[in-house]
């Protein structure tokens, strides 16, 4: 489904300030994978999904996502078929709307002809964002008229999730979606990211730094440091892994001790 | 106080409280909406106001309101482009446009710094004597431009909540939401000023055959007036959906207004005006600040003398 094939990417080049932040990165994801992907601050994860959206264009290599090269297409429009969750709860709504306005301009998603633009939200469409919200079992389905800004944080990243794959996208990235949230919601969010992806096969790139998280969900693991993939675990490989094994690994591949303390404290 | 709220004041700062009130809805669009400071209001208030009167002298006072429009969208167009194409940051793209707008003004008017209409047709004049009664003579300006306002706030209500009027609201309200989904900002960034400017031109336009003129520096300090009016808006009416903020700002404008008659007929000389407004719209931005500074004292004095009598008790 995604392909990345040699990408690399230096912010600042040519000044004091030079980082390599992605440094020939390849990657083959096939249709419903599910990876989940370590590594320490500034090892260049934020910037791969990043790279994948359109929030800046690569310097080298190219990105396929479903057969198609996005590499120089315009982020609005690859957005249509990505789904992406920032570790923010606050970004991915926006708070002076309904939820019912949220909602329907995620379903703008699903139109693709252009005098759309002057219908509004129709009663069967309204049904529709009812039943789904009736699905996060948050009791949102009867708020639905009330600004988004009132929702807690956990509810808003409920909200977000569902949004992002109401039109089912090609690619869902998973952003720390879960870090800032308090330990029961986050486990609410993330029961509820795991049915999603799992009952419509969405293909899922998931950055965390709880390494349980990474090895217990989905199907692959990778590891990154320095704008590179130093690890790429899947199958029989992955499932004998522990976690002391994948701190190891990690010190092996990248050569270092780790600096990250949340890594060290989710042991 | 019976001489400071006659009928006639009471007429005057409704009619222009309502003219202006297009101005002020075209701000609640960049402004409060897109969450973007267009200072080329200025200009393109006198712009439409221009091309109005120009239109009006040339025999068509009802062309003389799309045509405004049209110039009006033509300026925000340029405002948006600057900012989104260019990469020029938002406030200097206005005041850029704005300084522009004063040479092109000055050329929509035939190189004169004003220009009269009092020879020409007007929707005003067009209005008159329409209906023989006496009550209609006194009221027909009123009826006209309180008829246009709403037409033009309810066709905004309501394309707000459309789906394009839903991505414009998205671009102001969150710029990461917007990037992740599927909105194209430069689009919705331009259609938002566009509609903003023509709403902003349409206001200078009834404005000139309102007073049968047009002034080279009619709009100087509109932007402050129009933020004014959107604020007292915006405080009176609070929160609601998009037809009561629409229905709050043109009551914001006409109370402006108000404000701004009584001011005069309490013997502010007319060459104050400007601090007047400025004033108001101080206050008027201060003033839910303030609200909530005042009840913070009240609570901290509240319990800092219920912490006194305490620690005498303890003693």
């Amino acid at each position: 489904m995604l392909s990345l094939r040699q990408i690399s990417k230096t912010f600042n080049p040519g000044t004091v300030n030079e980082k390599k932040a992605l440094d020939r990165v390849s990657l083959e994801l096939a249709d419903g994978d599910f990876a989940t992907i370590v590594g320490s601050n500034g090892a260049g994860k934020s910037t791969l999904f990043n790279a994948i959206t359109g929030a800046f264009y690569v310097d080298e290599g190219q990105i396929i996502l479903g057969g198609e090269n996005i590499t120089y297409r315009r982020e609005y429009i690859r957005s249509k078929v990505i789904g992406h969750l920032f570790q923010d709860p606050l970004k991915g709504t926006a708070p002076h709307m309904t939820i019912e306005e949220n909602m329907a301009l995620a379903y703008l998603r699903a139109s693709t002809s252009s005098h759309a633009f002057f219908s509004r939200i129709s009663n069967k469409e309204k049904q529709m964002f009812r039943e789904q919200l009736a699905l996060l079992d948050m009791g949102l389905e009867d708020r639905m008229k009330q600004p988004v800004g009132l929702l807690s944080g956990g509810q808003r990243q409920a909200l977000t999730l569902l949004m992002a794959t109401m039109v089912t996208p090609k690619i869902l990235l998973l952003d720390e979606h879960t870090a800032a949230l308090d330990p029961a919601t986050a486990q609410k969010v993330l029961e509820l990211t795991k049915r999603i992806v799992a009952e419509r096969r969405i293909t899922c790139l998931m950055v965390t730094h709880n390494m349980h998280q990474a090895l217990e969900l989905g199907n692959r693991t990778l590891m990154m440091d320095a704008g590179r993939i130093v690890l790429d675990i899947s199958g029989e490989e992955r499932a004998a892994l522990t976690v002391e094994d994948l701190l190891k690994q990690f010190q092996t591949q990248a050569g270092k001790q780790l600096d990250n303390d949340r890594i060290l404290l989710s042991k | 106080m019976s001489s400071i709220f006659t009928l006639s004041i009471l007429q005057s700062a409704l009619e222009l409280g309502c003219i202006y009130s297009l101005v002020a809805l075209a701000l609640f669009i960049s402004f409060s909406i897109l969450n973007i400071a267009d200072l080329s209001t200025d200009g393109c208030f006198t712009f439409g106001c221009a091309v109005g009167a120009m239109v009006t002298i040339a025999g068509h006072p009802l062309l003389a309101f799309p045509a405004a429009m049209a110039a009006g969208a033509v300026s925000g167009f340029v405002t948006a482009f600057l900012q989104t194409r260019m990469g020029v940051p938002s406030i200097l793209a206005g005041i850029i446009v704005n300084t522009g707008l004063y040479t092109v003004n000055i050329a929509v008017m035939g190189f004169s710094s004003n220009v009269n209409l009092f020879a020409c047709d007007t929707i005003f004049s067009l209005a008159k004597d329409k209906i023989p009664a006496e009550w209609y003579n006194s009221w027909y300006k009123i009826i006209l431009v309180v008829a246009i306002v709403l037409v033009v706030g309810i066709i905004l209500a309501w394309f707000l909540n459309t789906r394009l009027g839903l991505s414009i609201r998205a671009t102001g309200d969150n710029e990461h939401m917007v990037r992740a989904s599927s909105i194209n900002p430069v689009f919705t960034i331009t259609v938002g000023l566009c509609l903003a400017n023509s709403l902003t031109a349409l206001s200078g336009a009834i404005l000139a055959q309102y007073q049968k003129s047009c002034d080279i520096n009619l709009g100087t300090g509109m932007v402050t007036i129009a933020l004014a009016s959107l604020i007292i808006g915006e405080t009176i009416i609070g929160k609601g959906g998009m037809f009561k903020k629409v229905i709050g700002v043109i009551l914001g404008s006409c109370l402006y207004r108000f404000i701004v008659a009584v001011a005069l007929r309490m013997s502010v000389p007319a060459e104050c005006l400007k601090l007047v407004s400025a004033l108001i719209v101080a206050i008027a931005i201060a003033f839910p600040y303030l609200k909530g500074q005042a009840s913070f004292l009240k609570t901290r004095r509240a319990l800092e003398r219920a912490d006194r009598k305490d620690g005498g008790s303890e003693c």
